[in-house]
């Protein structure tokens, strides 16, 4: 059924629409500062400058966004596991017509229009998502429908992969998010949660230091879960005497191994020696902590392998500049310094509109994409940051009202899709530029140049708001 | 249908505010709290450039232009900011060797990196044009506009002094200095650096992160300008000085006149010479090794610095003494007896008159024994050594001996001879008047230097008075003249028996069997003395000294030619030429000058 123009925007969540316009509109506005050249001004309506090839796009976008609400919001179900298999489609066509860029094939050309599909893959994963959890009696945790979705997230990220965008492939992972609010497991979120926080302790920590303390700590909580003090202190004991035992058969044979190799072994018996007494006593409630604790100390144990051999170097000197183990700041580092002292130099207030000295002579490179924040900072302050970061979260919190509100399925899905790629975006990016985390390139969502970035936003917030002006009509 | 899940809306949203607040937490201690990153974008924005002011003119006394500025470019290297070049493009628009510009680089990378540091130095304007079009190619790199001198006349080398690149030491004394400028190393360049430097204008610029100039820092409210250096207005006659080095060409000497009412110095030679406009731009390194190297010292300001013995010249000073001292009297004779000291043939010294007249060298030594040995003890070693106290008082009252406040650095004091320094030679009382008879003519251990001995006859030209001899008439516009050089010395001998010594000087150039009748000027009366000066390097050198005219004396002047014989000869002509063009204005004496010109030691 066909809804009248009238109707659609009557029903249209016009919260949504201002936070949009806002976003698009400061967004260019510290696009144009950042781009714009006094010794040559370029007329908005050429295509020959940055923030005027960004005006075109938003006007496509407006386009696209009023398609979108014109057109019924059915074809979206209906069609997507097309547009999902058009999107990887394009994909691996990239692999093979693609233009690199910047170290990433990921550009098709087509005449004066370029494009990466990898943009536009996002939406076609968020509809085939929608369509996969929508099926009926579908429950997640049943093995093959793990398996699917395992399968049509993963083919995505490996193709991003081969187009050497680690940026993009990461993004996928924000879907968890959604699986998670569809009733999978919470501890996924939370081992995930912990995995990475012990991967970046060990980088900063040593072994030596580190290993023990998450010992300590597995055996504190099990004294705290279990109201029993005496398993802590048999706990510590053992393990202690363990770790004595290993200690000195190293030194008296002179094995020469490193601490953290004694503190392995000794790890390793002390699992098998509480594994075992554990089931001899039918102490079941102990098994979690036991494997958690095993879990940590072999991941633990993974990361330098990991760091050193599945990461390239610049990704690994990235993620040493975040943490402070090495300082460089005109080399690795340059990018982030610059863009804090750009930030850092706008105080409350910031310098004004096209005033930012370090934005208006390019100290931060990247800056009309990646690094578009940076300009926020220095020319409208704190007060910009807070309008931005504002925006920012309530779209997201917004969205997800939207989503709980719909009748079907599909439209949650979508709807959680949407905040998943989103706030991921926008949680990374801002992360990276005030470094609190790695330098990972993907766009500030509305504000970084681009346009497939910004009409892949602009779709996927506006599908989600066709649907939900649609939210009475459909049941599925 | 109810929705087990539906709570966990929370939770995402929860991720989603803490994620917000946090960030926000993180910027509000960035943008707000934390000061530190202002300070870091304007260092990075911000570049203090230099302007060198020009430097002051040096001129002589009729405002001839003798030192000057031109242009000249600096290729100045940040190492921090360059990326990699095309390194034989730069050559060759520099018409370097590769080897230089990596010396320089090298350089550069040693001194800092984060500092401007001259690669190339030097480049003239006509390169600099071609360079300039190309220079946005080359990040990391801008040009510093300095100056570089030049010497119209090309004279007076010696005493206007050379550049020099400042060392890092001086550096580290005067922090006015950067590395790459250049200061006066000798001369008045030297001498009056800080007024001819000005002061270095500082102008804060806005760059972006080529380095590329954006415009000014608020609007140009902290530069400061350039202060142009102050002009130095010279007491040198730029005509006589030409002439003067014109006949010391090929010789070893120096001349010094000196206007004796004033104590201006109007000319000072020293030969052999060198060219200052060879030792500026980038040729100076090679020609200044090329001149240190050279066995006849043509860095060497022999005027100022060479300590030769005064020779028979000395023996005005002794008459004058002995005079004073009461111990002879114009109408003393003394007989010629060479059993005392060696001497030419003569005619009987009758008189003091004749004995200077005749250069009579035992009449001196009767005059210096009486001044020496005045019967002030009966102990004949006491006796000596307060003969001789009293002496080198008196001698060094003339300004000799003592360093004189000429404003030229490195100037020599010479050496007077008093009796701690036979003392620690032979001993307390263990020494008399026979062991330094030899003083009596200007020799022995009298050392003086040809500056001294221009400023002595000035004294007598003066009639008992002096003034320090300088180079400075005014340091800019009205500039007054230091102190120093406002104030009358008087030598410790009484005025009236300056006539005497006058008329004795007049007798040697004008009557028969004077030394010094080369010496004549035609139209005026000179009054000079000669002296030939013994050495242990080999043939005598040639002394004179003399003023003129004898009423209202208009110069003094000293010349030595080293190893040229007798004082009467090359000296007393070559001082002849120079009064003859400083009182007439032209030279007459056609002979005298071309003999002296065809004479070449070297």
């Amino acid at each position: 059924m066909m809804l009248t123009g009238k109707n659609t925007l009557v029903r249209i969540d016009w919260l949504t629409v201002i936070l949009f316009v806002l976003l698009t509109g400061f967004g260019w506005l510290n696009l144009f500062s950042a781009t714009y050249d006094e010794g040559l001004p370029v007329s908005l309506f050429s295509f020959a400058s940055r923030y005027s090839k960004q005006f075109y796009y938003i006007l496509a976008a407006l386009v696209i966004a009023f398609l979108v609400m014109i057109t019924d919001g059915k074809v979206w179900g209906a069609f997507a596991y097309l547009v999902y298999g058009l999107t990887v489609g394009l994909s691996i066509l990239v692999l093979f017509i693609g233009r690199e860029i910047n170290g990433a094939r990921s550009w098709i050309i087509l005449g004066p229009v370029s494009f990466q599909p990898a943009e536009f893959m996002k939406a076609g994963m968020a509809l085939l998502l929608a369509k996969l959890l929508s099926r009926f009696d579908f429950k997640i945790h049943r093995l093959h429908n793990l398996f699917l979705i395992l399968l049509f997230t993963g083919l995505p990220m490996v193709l991003v992969f081969f187009q050497n965008d680690t940026g993009t492939m990461l993004v996928f992972l924000a879907l968890i998010l959604v699986l998670f609010r569809e009733g999978l497991s919470g501890y996924v979120l939370i081992f995930g949660g912990i995995a990475a926080a012990l991967f970046f302790l060990t980088l900063v920590f040593p072994l030596s230091v580190f290993l023990p303390v998450i010992t300590i700590i597995a055996l504190l909580l099990t004294w705290l879960y279990q109201h029993n003090f005496k398993y802590f202190l048999w706990g510590v004991i053992s393990f202690s005497l363990l770790f004595g035992t290993v200690f000195l058969v190293n030194r008296m044979t002179s094995s020469g191994w490193s601490y953290s190799r004694v503190f392995f072994v000794a790890s390793l018996s002390a699992f098998f020696l509480w594994a075992i007494l554990i089931y001899r006593y039918r102490l079941n409630s102990l098994y979690l902590f036991l494997f958690a604790w095993i879990g940590a100390t072999l991941l633990i144990f993974s990361v330098d392998m990991v760091f050193h051999d599945l990461l390239e170097p610049h990704q690994q000197a990235r993620i040493s500049q975040l943490l402070g183990l090495v300082h460089d700041p005109l080399g690795t580092g340059y990018n982030l310094n610059q863009s804090k002292i750009a930030i850092g130099s706008g105080g409350f207030f910031g310098k004004g509109f096209l005033r930012g000295t370090q934005t208006r002579f390019n100290f931060v490179p990247e800056q009309s994409t990646d690094f578009i924040f940076s300009t926020v900072g220095e020319e409208w302050g704190f007060l910009g940051s807070l309008l931005v970061i504002g925006s920012f979260s309530g779209l997201l919190i917004r969205l997800i009202f939207l989503a709980e509100r719909q009748r079907s399925v599909f439209s949650r899905v979508f709807g959680y899709s949407v905040v998943s790629i989103l706030f991921f975006h926008f949680a990374v990016n801002i992360g990276m530029v005030i470094g609190l985390v790695p330098v990972i390139g993907i766009p500030l969502p509305f504000f970084s140049y681009g346009g497939s970035s910004l009409l892949t936003f602009t779709l996927l917030l506006f599908i989600m708001l066709r649907l939900d002006t649609s939210r009475y009509e459909v049941i599925n | 249908m109810k929705d087990p899940y539906q709570n966990r809306r929370l939770v995402i949203g929860g991720i989603i505010l803490f994620t917000g607040i946090l960030y926000l937490i993180r910027l509000l201690i960035l943008q707000v709290l934390d000061t530190s990153y202002k300070l870091s974008a304007e260092s990075n924005s911000r570049q203090r450039e230099i302007e060198y002011p020009g430097r002051g003119l040096i001129l002589d006394r009729n405002g001839k232009v003798l030192a000057s500025n031109e242009p000249v470019y600096d290729l100045m290297m940040i190492p921090r900011k360059t990326e990699s070049f095309d390194t034989l493009a730069l050559c060759s628009m520099l018409g370097i060797q590769r080897a230089e510009l990596d010396k320089g680089i090298q350089s550069a990378l040693q001194y800092s990196r984060y500092k401007p540091y001259p690669v190339v130095r030097q480049i003239d304007a006509r390169r600099f044009a071609i360079l300039e079009e190309q220079l946005f190619k080359y990040k990391g790199f801008y040009v510093q506009t300095r100056t570089r001198r030049i010497y119209p006349e090309g004279i007076a080398s010696h005493v206007i002094g050379y550049m020099g690149e400042i060392d890092l030491n001086e550096i580290r004394q005067d922090p006015y200095y950067a590395v790459g400028d250049y200061l006066g190393q000798s001369g008045l360049e030297l001498q009056y650096e800080k007024e001819l430097r000005g002061r270095k204008g500082i102008r804060y610029q806005l760059v972006d992160v080529f380095n590329q100039v954006k415009g000014s820092y608020e609007g140009g409210r902290y530069d400061t300008l350039p202060e142009p250096g102050k002009n130095l207005l010279t007491t040198l006659n730029s005509e006589l000085q030409k002439y003067g080095e014109l006949l010391m060409t090929h010789k070893s000497g120096s001349i010094v006149a000196i206007e004796p009412a004033t104590g201006e110095i109007l000319c000072m030679v020293s030969s052999p010479s060198f060219d200052l406009n060879k030792l500026t731009g980038r040729e100076r390194t090679r020609q200044f090794e090329a001149l240190s190297a050279d066995t006849l010292e043509p860095l060497f300001n022999r005027a100022t610095m060479s300590r030769y013995a005064p020779g028979s010249i000395f023996k005005i000073v002794q008459a004058l003494i002995g005079l004073d001292l009461g111990v002879i009297r114009p109408q003393t004779g003394f007989k010629c007896d060479k059993s005392l000291i060696g001497c030419h043939n003569h005619p009987e010294a009758t008189n003091l008159k004749k004995a200077i007249q005749y250069s009579c060298n035992p009449y001196f030594y009767q005059v210096y024994r009486r001044i020496i040995l005045r019967r002030q003890s009966s102990n004949i070693f006491t006796d000596s050594e307060l003969g001789l106290a009293d002496w080198q008082k008196k001698v060094m009252s003339f300004g000799l001996g003592q360093l004189l406040q000429i404003d030229l650095p490195g100037v020599s004091p010479g050496f007077i001879p008093g009796p701690e320094f036979y003392d620690t030679w032979y001993g307390r009382h263990r020494w008399a008047f026979s062991t330094i008879y030899s003083n009596c003519n200007g020799q022995g251990e009298v050392e003086t230097v040809p500056v001294q001995i221009a400023n002595l006859a000035a004294i007598i030209a003066n009639r008992g008075y002096y003034y320090v001899p300088h180079f400075i008439r005014s340091i800019g516009e009205k500039g007054e003249l230091p102190e120093v050089y406002r104030m009358p010395h008087h030598p410790d001998v009484n005025a009236a028996y300056y006539p005497v010594v006058i008329n004795a000087m007049r007798a040697v150039i004008y009557e028969p069997s004077g030394t010094g009748r080369r010496a004549q000027v035609p139209g005026v009366i000179v009054c000079g003395k000669t002296g030939t000066v013994q050495n242990n390097q080999g043939e005598d050198h040639s002394g004179f000294f003399a003023f003129a005219p004898m009423q209202h004396p208009a110069i003094a002047i000293s010349v030595y030619v080293e190893h040229a014989g007798s004082g009467g000869f090359w000296a007393a002509m070559i001082a002849s030429l120079m009064m003859e063009k400083y009182l007439n204005g032209e030279v007459t004496q056609a002979e005298k000058e071309k003999m002296v010109l065809e004479y070449k030691q070297f």
